[in-house]
């Protein structure tokens, strides 16, 4: 039984008349960051709504960027509603207090955690809206609720029957009740079943309305020059040209740069094309990846902050008879989401409306209320489909949202800001560059027995509001995530894991997998050589370490016997192991690859054993894991973002390279039945694969490639 | 200047050099060709243009003259071409953003070539990204229109 007498139940409706509303307040645990002040904003705050015309709609509490909550939220209705699946519709929720995140306390989508922080409460909600009907039937045939049941949108006495949009009116007037029965697992209907998308319509038909595709008679287009150097500011700049261009209405300039407002897109890009712009590049210019890379290096081989520690590791690796050394490092990335960044805003009456696709609605919210000088209630977000997210509309200091409402101050008028794929590559907040370097001493049966791990890289969480909880006696979790709570660390008696994190003009982000990109890559990379300095096969190595991790030895297992390890590759292949807990999924990948006459590495197959705990949507799990899969082949294979003399070197997809379809390779998925505790499945998969490629790599080419990416010399 | 898109003649009022992405997107508000990378980088903007598959982001408008522009809206009228009924069924679209340029790719590609190789598929899919890594069901959605269509002849 779930009590519901302590939550805040609200019955108001958003349409007078509409139908049954059903919305409540879950008391959330110790937040990670508080709400906005004030008092909630005027709209009631529903998650399910059922209409006289027969409709259910089901509002989003999250984002819907690609990784199908969409459906997956409103299976979690429907289970426990009863409702026709046909007559479901879904929205995105109003940016308010009541949206806010279960186990995060502010409105948001990431870190893989929607469906698993969800799950109660959206079936809770369609819980209560089937009670509220079942008694407005029970009140009209003047019975007792608890003889009538419910079937496909229907209350039903013996062969009468009532529809929810015959009940929806009346079913408002009903007191909620105080508590709701959950359906146990063995009554789903809907959760766990593959179900197609329900976006899918308006996404084949060009009908689906991103953040882009806003508009308005009177909302213009603004591009914004932003400085070339990260950190950089405007000394001075000449409008004039940009002025005569055709479309161009005003060149104003705002704290990220310049801003050209044009009535279309053409003409604020050749508007802002025309500017001449005086910068000030300030000490960002002094930044250059190769460089940098050595004097990570450098800091690699000096003890930082302490993130773990057991033992004495230094005195146990000084007598260690065989020892490993490696370093890895990864580069910096550009999450790159197929919809350039955008953000249109209207500041009218003490208000300000935003149209945008956004990961962090509360952030954004109480950011653009700052800037335009008003309380965050009276800042509204109109959530758009996020063409990707992939962390990149999730940024503590709203970047790109503060910056539209910048602009939107400083011109007078609505406006949209565009972002070009040339802004976006060269637009920061990217994946941080890491390296780390490992120190393994081997006992004689060629088990680790001493473990030194020096981690470098920019924290995402440092100098921002998340720090205060996510920084813990100087370390950044999402610098070592991966490495301190690695199942292989605990059974080495000695370890120590420490970090450095360098603070540089280059904005950094979570991007799919966050610290997991680079800490799956060096962990399981370093097994892998373990285990060929052990001499023992990658499997029995790994099984034999992770002998007290049941859930990783079942993934290993099934991805191992279907990708057919242990048997001879097709010629000219080789495959290769990585397994990673992540998001509070396991997932282990092998990769069949070969290598071509010009040193090309191509990936022809990956075997995925996914635990998830339950999955709800097992073909939206399979997507899921495909495509993750797909994203870190293109860190794997392609993408890197550098920097010199402080300018990134990279502008668009042609030097900015990722994955396409001819380099798909084919990805196998197999959900593990599994009763663990539900963990997510947007981000997992993706944490492996460069470590399977590369093992793959070693045992084709006998070349251990340990930098991102993927090169053979 | 006039133009012929999804079968009906628009006047435009646009410069010449703008591309024809921009007229369909700002001029017309035929939002569902999309912005990508403004360089024929990454096919989110495909159109057809009399049936080939043209990246309009880099065409300016007054190259098309009177020739047949059709995107994503006018390619059917209720989303049952049977590109996009192959779309559905395979569950390809993740955040969708991609997708009609996909989708316009794919259906150039049939209509040119109704039975075409796994190589063909690559070759004709290669300038079409997807960041969600929706490849492996664009392959088969393609296989399985065409496989569709042989059926049904």
């Amino acid at each position: 039984m779930i009590a519901v007498t302590r939550r805040e139940l609200l019955r108001k409706s958003l349409l007078s008349g509409a139908g049954l509303f059903v919305a409540f307040h879950v008391p959330r645990k110790a937040g990670a960051v508080s709400q906005p002040a004030g008092k909630p904003p005027p709209d009631p705050n529903a998650f399910v709504r059922v209409a006289p015309d027969e409709s259910v709609t089901v509002l989003l509490a999250h984002s819907e960027m690609g990784q199908g909550i969409w459906t997956g939220l409103a299976m979690l209705i429907a289970e426990e509603l009863d409702c026709d699946w046909s007559r479901i519709r879904v929205e995105h929720a109003p940016a308010a207090p009541v949206y806010a995140h279960p186990a995060f306390g502010m409105q948001m989508t990431g870190g893989s955690t929607t469906s698993w922080s969800e799950f109660e409460r959206y079936r809770t909600a369609g819980a209560m809206a089937r009670a509220m009907l079942v008694r407005a039937a029970a009140l009209q045939w003047k019975t007792d609720a608890k003889r009538l049941r419910t079937e496909n949108g229907f209350v039903l006495r013996g062969n009468d029957r009532l529809s929810y949009g015959q009940l929806a009116v009346a079913a408002q007037a009903q007191t909620p009740p105080k508590s709701v029965k959950l359906k146990d697992r063995k009554s789903w209907k809907i959760i766990g079943k593959p179900t197609r998308r329900l976006d899918t319509p308006e996404k084949i038909t060009g009908k689906a309305q991103f953040g882009m595709d806003v508009r308005m008679p009177d909302l213009r287009t603004a591009l914004v020059a932003r400085s070339p150097v990260f950190g950089g500011k405007v000394k001075s700049f000449d409008a004039s040209k940009a002025k005569s261009v055709k479309g161009v209405e005003q060149v104003v300039q705002v704290p990220s740069g310049v801003a050209v407002i044009a009535s279309n897109f053409w003409s604020a890009k050749l508007g802002r094309d025309a500017l001449v712009i005086d910068w000030d590049p300030g000490p960002g210019a002094n930044v250059d990846s190769a460089k940098l890379l050595e004097s990570y290096r450098a800091q690699a081989k000096t003890k930082g902050t302490v993130a773990a520690q057991q033992g004495d590791a230094e005195e146990a690796l000084s007598h260690s008879s065989k020892r490993v050394v490696a370093e890895y490092d990864v580069p910096y990335l550009a999450h790159a989401t197929m919809e350039p960044l955008n953000c249109a805003v209207r500041l009218a009456d003490g208000r300000c409306e935003i149209w945008t696709g956004t990961q962090f609605q509360t952030m954004d919210q109480a950011s653009a209320a700052r800037i335009a000088g008003i309380a965050p209630e009276n800042v509204s977000i109109h959530t758009q489909f996020l063409g990707g997210g992939f962390g990149r509309r999730a940024t503590p200091s709203s970047d790109f949202v503060s910056e539209a409402v910048q602009v939107a101050k400083a011109a007078g008028v609505p406006v949209k800001t565009v972002w070009t794929r040339e802004d976006d590559i060269r637009g920061g907040f990217y994946r941080p560059m890491f390296l780390h370097r490992i120190e393994v001493g081997l006992d004689d049966k060629g088990r680790p027995f001493a473990w030194k791990h020096t981690i470098v890289g920019q924290s995402i969480l440092a100098g921002t509001p998340f720090e205060q909880f996510m920084v813990k006696n100087g370390v950044d979790s999402a610098s070592v995530e991966g490495v301190v709570d690695s199942p292989y660390l605990e059974s080495v008696p000695a370890r120590v894991v420490t970090l450095h994190s360098p603070r540089l003009e280059v904005p950094v982000l979570w991007w799919r997998s966050v610290g997991n990109t680079h800490t799956a890559f060096a962990m399981e990379s370093m097994i892998d050589e373990l285990a060929w300095a052990a001499g023992r096969d990658p499997l029995d190595y790994r099984s034999a370490l992770l002998a007290e991790n049941p859930r990783h030895l079942r993934a290993l297992k099934t991805a191992a016997e279907k990708a057919g390890w242990g048997k001879a590759a097709p010629k000219g292949r080789a495959r290769g192991l990585a397994v990673h807990e992540s998001f509070g999924s396991i997932i282990a990948e092998v990769a069949e690859v070969s290598v071509d006459e010009h040193k090309e590495i191509h990936v022809h197959k990956v075997t995925c054993a996914v635990d998830c705990g339950t999955a709800i949507n097992p073909l939206g799990v399979e997507a899921q894991v495909q495509g993750a899969v797909a994203f870190g082949l293109s860190a794997v294979l392609q993408s890197e973002v550098t920097l010199k003399d402080g300018r990134v070197e990279q502008s668009n997809f042609h030097d900015y390279q990722v994955l396409r379809l001819p380099d798909m390779p084919e990805v196998a998925v197999q959900i593990i039945e599994s009763d663990a505790k539900m963990g997510g499945i947007g981000e997992p998969a993706t944490a492996p694969i460069s470590a399977a490629v590369a093992n793959a790599v070693y045992a084709l080419t006998k070349q251990r490639l340990r930098s991102l990416p993927l090169r053979l010399a | 200047m006039r133009l012929n898109v999804n079968g009906t003649e628009r006047e435009v009022d646009a410069p010449d050099d703008m591309p024809l992405l921009w007229v369909l997107r700002d001029v017309l508000g035929l939002t569902g060709t999309k912005f990508g990378c403004g360089m024929a980088q990454c096919g989110a903007c495909t159109v057809h243009i009399e049936g080939q598959a043209v990246r309009s982001c880099v065409l300016p408008v007054s190259a098309v003259g009177t020739r047949m522009v059709t995107t994503i809206e006018g390619l059917s009228p209720d989303g049952s071409h049977p590109v996009q009924k192959a779309w559905a069924d395979q569950d390809v679209v993740q955040c969708g953003y991609c997708q009609p340029g996909q989708i316009m790719s794919a259906a150039a590609l049939l209509a040119q070539n109704p039975e075409p190789t796994d190589q063909e598929i690559d070759l004709a899919m290669a300038g079409n990204i997807c960041r969600c890594g929706t490849y492996q069901r664009i392959r088969e959605a393609v296989r399985s229109a065409a496989a569709k269509r042989r059926v049904e002849r």
